[in-house]
């Protein structure tokens, strides 16, 4: 039931956004996340915006999961 | 954008031997979101764990830890012809005492399924001599999206809507399974998409209170690998006598104060009260009731849909499915009796229950 999909914003109208799912495209309400702007990545639940994405934080967990990788590729 | 970058093969295989590399001894990790159920099944994790670690569903579906009696009201009210009934999908099938919000919908009653609340909402502006009652179910990431619709139907002036509140809280549940005698369990997986609202820092009392290692983790398969070894690596502090904390696997989605804005709006319109758990019982301070300030939108309230007290059990064990003290194929009935097109057990009906995703992915295994 907690299912949220990631979508990019493409548009902001007021408390409403056009949020691209791959293609598919919603409208998504904002009221949760007034501070999303088009370009942003949002996870979506039950037609709400809950969070803005971050590709930062994004970056830092894989590269932490590529660094174990990395670790255990030079182990013989 | 995350499933093929969070889904990398290396590094899932590099997990996966870290996994190995820490498991010295028998370990039990609970998770408590529906949705970490089905994603653990279907990409067949428990399949690449060592044996003596197991991985648990707890009460993770809210579908599945509405009592029977709230279903009933449901059904009482979609047999009001005065009433239209709109709700999430997932209800649709669970079985009351004596019949279902589908078989009710066959027979002609007016009930809806939609996306999201605020199609409730439209469905309220658009039937003026109706009353429309959405079910209120979910966890924290459900109740925020309820609350703004309730916020919504007050500003537009919206009359005939109103919500029955089933939500769950999950921090209560948490410290209540840490509490168990015995000490089953050895960390929590933690609800990504739950501590999305209400942020990693809401299990800082689970942790400290019951020195129970917790890790915030997303959905994909390295998320969930990624959060097992960071449980496991806290684990081993932990027996080595260090204090469990907080971590959090799913920084993109999760920060440590969670989503102030939901939590404004849950606050407003809800309040803090005891709440009753199909197959578990009453756990203090779980679910939300409706503030005075908007009890008008209170489905209980303005219905008072009288409804008699739970039928007997089935010979279910749900409840001890969700404590972690068995796992769906313990049951008898599994399989054989309890099916997902004839389920007896609330963990068979909804897709996100433990016995329905064993059943989906798992049911061959040994
Ligand atoms: S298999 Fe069915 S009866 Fe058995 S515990 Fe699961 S839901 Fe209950």
């Amino acid at each position: 039931m907690c299912l949220a999909i990631p979508g990019r914003i493409t548009e902001v109208e007021g408390a409403t956004g056009l949020v691209d799912f791959g293609g598919v495209t919603r409208e998504t309400s904002l009221t949760l996340v007034p501070n999303a702007a088009p370009g942003d990545y949002v996870l979506v639940h039950a037609g709400f915006a809950i969070e803005i994405l971050s590709e930062e934080e994004a970056e830092e967990t894989l590269s932490l999961f590529r660094d174990l990788a990395g670790a255990l590729g030079d182990e013989p | 954008m995350d499933r093929e970058r969070f889904s990398s093969e290396p590094e899932a295989r590099a997990l996966v031997a870290r996994i190995r590399e820490l498991v010295d001894g028998p370990a039990a990790l609970m998770e408590v979101c529906g949705t970490h159920t089905v994603a653990i099944s279907r990409f067949g994790i428990r399949s690449l764990m060592p044996d003596d670690l197991r991985l648990l569903s707890g009460p993770g579906c809210p579908v599945c830890v509405t009592p029977q009696r709230e279903i009933d009201r449901a059904i009482a009210v979609a047999r009001d012809p005065r009433a239209i009934v709109v709700t999430f999908g997932d209800m649709m099938r669970v079985p009351g005492s004596g019949s279902t919000l589908e078989r009710e919908k066959a027979s002609g009653a007016d009930v809806r399924i939609v996306y999201s609340p605020l199609d409730a909402l439209e469905v309220a502006s658009l039937s003026p001599d109706r009353e429309v009652v959405f079910l209120g179910i979910g966890f924290e990431t459900t109740s925020p999206t309820i609350a703004a619709t309730v916020i919504a139907a007050e500003e537009r002036g919206i009359a005939n809507f109103s919500v029955l509140p089933l939500f769950k809280l999950v921090p209560p549940a948490l410290h209540m399974l840490a509490a168990l005698p015995g000490r089953a369990l050895d960390g929590f997986i933690c609800p990504g998409h739950v501590s999305t609202i209400i942020g990693s820092s809401a299990y800082e009392p689970v942790a400290s209170r019951h020195n129970m290692p917790c890790v915030v983790v997303g959905f994909e398969p390295l998320d969930i690998l990624g959060g097992i070894v960071m449980l496991l690596e806290q684990i081993r502090e932990v027996r080595g006598g260090g204090d469990a904390r907080v971590e959090n696997e799913y920084g993109r989605a999760v920060t440590p104060e969670g989503n102030v804005r939901a939590q404004e709006l849950l606050d407003r319109v809800f309040e803090v009260r005891d709440s009753d758990w199909r197959e578990i019982g009453e756990i203090e301070k779980s679910g939300y009731g409706f503030s005075s300030e908007f009890v008008d939108y209170d489905a209980r309230v303005k219905l008072d849909v009288d409804v008699p007290l739970d039928a007997e059990a089935t010979g279910c064990i749900c409840g001890e499915i969700m404590l972690g003290t068995k796992l769906p194929t313990d049951c008898p009935l599994f399989a054989t009796r309890c099916v997902p097109r004839d389920p007896v057990g609330p963990c068979m009906v909804s897709s996100e229950g433990a016995c329905a995703a064993f059943y989906k992915y798992e049911r061959n295994e040994g």
